[in-house]
């Protein structure tokens, strides 16, 4: 890694002894906001219940039983049981694994497409600049989930489909923001050093601008990863992503208000489950942004 | 002012056509031979090549798509293929019923935002400024559709105070329609609260730290008529953008919301096209939700520009 990637290492550096000091910052700011490492603390243990669902569900997530139809909260089934006497616990825990899926790789998605044709944009200017722009205001203008139930329809609802429809619709955030932060970035000194050096545009685009951009990239992530959750989840509660019976938290919602009467139960957890998620993800966020970029908010 | 003016409206208009391009090819993407669905299921070879010929969906994209502009410039976007009904009609009879929804949304959203958002930024950093923060980051978290059938769970199923689905109109019954309607608004207002909040805060936290600010602490002023007189109106500006840009949210909101309250809007028509497979809808609605998001922040940079004389010079108002 060149020495400008200063940005980039930052996340890196906890696991780097090497660098003392950024080590140190962290973990002073980490001490600052005890809310966002309690937040990071319940993302990893979503991490770790998506890997390890088959251990920790404890029943399998499919299997009926007719008696044990919508059965209240109990010692063996701590969160009850759905309409089709599934255990509502096993089913919530291989739910997070859907989530997380269907969060992570949508954004990854929206950074592999978004990032280089911003980066483009940025770099070059010119008619380029504005054909891609042009196209990111008509994109927009799209509201993001009328955009994905769109593509799922062009598509088909299922869990991949309905990760690239959310994945495209994140998709121009991603271009305005990277081409914003190149316009800045390629007119700083360093980018004119490196150029009047022989630097090729791209190397200059690699080595240079990137990098210096990465941590701000990586800030709108935290932001966009648990919109994209609760995007999942709003496709799949109205039919268009995961399908039944796979376990997707919008999908057991969407079977929940069928019986809010008689088995309440059925739509606490899954609801909550995402709520958890979503701010646990907005507070690591908060956290990351504070520790890799300085300005006040 | 009139270059920038007109520099704006001519982006808009370069961005509509990209839009009816968009959906245009969207829809023809979907799979399925468009003349098998609008001849209907019993139809046979004769009357879907009759359907084909009537509607030229036998003639090459480009003219189709020059046909269709052409006629969706004139207010004509097609019939429903399930109730015959004109899309202009369908949506003019769900549209206002939605906008009723977003109006009373706004109205909570800007009701505890603004006040809280103040609060929030003139009490920095005590605990005012954590609650309202937390409370904040709540409202971005929730799912409005959860939210919403937690409040279906507790009002209507447990205190039986409020009816859980339901559409009474306005000019039947207002209180009726109030009742059904205060639910799914305050569902919607409370993401748009928690953003709108964010903004406020911020940009009052550095208008406050402005110079004329501190002029105005420096001759005597009371604090209360610093905040309200002098910080609360110049923060709201940037407020204003937040609110434009919001409306695709509020859109998408609305769609989750209307299909859970079951409000017969604009949104659940959305759904109802998608999930009926009535692409003369789907289309019409997709190009009129676009289409009215670029018009409402081509109005929100105007007035924005009209409310700050800096923009006007500067000649661009954002980035685009």
């Amino acid at each position: 890694m060149s020495p400008s990637t200063t940005a980039s290492t930052a996340l890196v550096a906890q696991a780097t002894p090497s660098e003392p000091s950024r080590l140190a910052r962290a973990w002073r700011q980490a001490r600052r906001r005890p809310a966002s490492v309690v937040g990071a603390a319940i993302v990893l243990l979503f991490v770790a219940a998506a890997l390890g669902a088959p251990w920790i569900a404890g029943a399998d997530p499919m299997q009926t039983d007719w008696k044990l139809v919508r059965k209240a909260p109990s010692l063996a089934h701590p969160f009850g049981t759905d309409d089709l006497g599934r255990d509502t616990f096993a089913r919530v825990v291989w739910g997070t694994r859907i989530s997380m899926q269907a969060g992570v790789f949508s954004i990854l998605l929206a950074i592999a497409v978004g990032v280089p044709m911003g980066l483009v944009a940025g770099f070059y200017r010119g008619a380029l600049d504005q054909t891609i722009m042009r196209l990111t205001d008509a994109w927009l203008a799209f509201p993001f989930l009328i955009l994905a139930i769109g593509l799922v329809t062009i598509m088909g609802p299922s869990l991949t489909n309905a990760t690239v429809a959310i994945g495209l619709g994140a998709t121009p955030t991603y271009i305005r923001l990277t081409r914003g932060l190149v316009l800045a970035t390629a007119a700083e000194d360093y980018v004119q050093g490196a150029r009047a050096l022989g630097a090729g545009d791209l190397r200059l685009m690699s080595r240079h601008v990137l990098p210096n951009i990465v941590s701000s990239l990586l800030v709108q992530a935290t932001i966009s990863i648990p919109i994209a959750i609760i995007a999942e989840a709003v496709l799949s509660f109205l039919g268009l992503g995961v399908q039944p019976p796979a376990p997707s938290w919008g999908t057991m919602l969407n079977t929940a208000q069928q019986f809010l009467e008689t088995a309440p139960w059925m739509a606490w957890w899954p609801g909550l489950a995402i709520f958890s998620l979503a701010l646990s993800f907005n507070l690591a966020g908060d956290g990351l942004r504070d520790l890799l970029d300085p300005r006040d908010y | 002012m009139f270059d920038f003016l007109v520099q704006r409206a001519a982006i808009s208009i370069v961005t509509l056509f990209v839009i009816s391009m968009i959906v245009f090819t969207g829809v023809r993407m979907i799979p399925g031979d468009p003349a098998r669905v609008l001849a209907g299921t019993e139809a046979d070879a004769a009357g879907i090549e009759a359907v084909r010929e009537k509607y030229g969906l036998g003639d090459p994209i480009p003219i189709q798509y020059l046909r269709w502009v052409a006629l969706a410039l004139r207010g004509d976007l097609g019939h429903s293929i399930r109730t015959r009904e004109s899309v202009i009609h369908t949506v003019a009879t769900k549209l206002p019923i939605t906008i009723e929804l977003a109006f009373l949304s706004l109205l909570i959203a800007v009701g505890i935002a603004i006040p809280a958002g103040v609060l929030a930024a003139v009490r920095r950093n005590t605990i005012w400024d954590v609650l309202a923060s937390g409370a904040s980051l709540g409202g971005v978290s929730i799912p409005n559709f959860w939210l919403g059938i937690m409040l279906i769970l507790f009002f209507s199923v447990q205190l039986g105070w409020l009816p859980a689905s339901g559409f009474v109109p306005i000019w039947e019954s207002p209180l009726d329609n109030l009742r059904r309607m205060i639910m799914p608004a305050f569902v919607l207002g409370t993401a748009l609260a928690a953003v709108l909040m964010r903004q406020t805060r911020n940009s009052m936290i550095e208008v406050m730290s402005a110079d004329y600010i501190r002029t105005a602490y420096s001759k005597g002023l009371a604090s209360r008529v610093v905040v309200f007189r002098h910080a609360i109106r110049n923060s709201l500006i940037p407020v204003v953008t937040i609110l434009g840009l919001q409306m695709g949210a509020l859109m998408s909101g609305a769609v989750v919301t209307e299909q859970i309250f079951v409000v017969p809007g604009f949104g659940r028509l959305i759904v109802e096209s998608v999930f009926t497979r009535d692409y003369p809808l789907v289309q019409g609605v997709v190009l009129i939700t676009a289409s009215s998001y670029v018009l409402i922040n081509l109005l929100v940079d105007v007035s924005y520009s009209l409310l700050n004389p800096r923009i006007r010079i500067g000649g661009t108002a954002r980035e685009s």
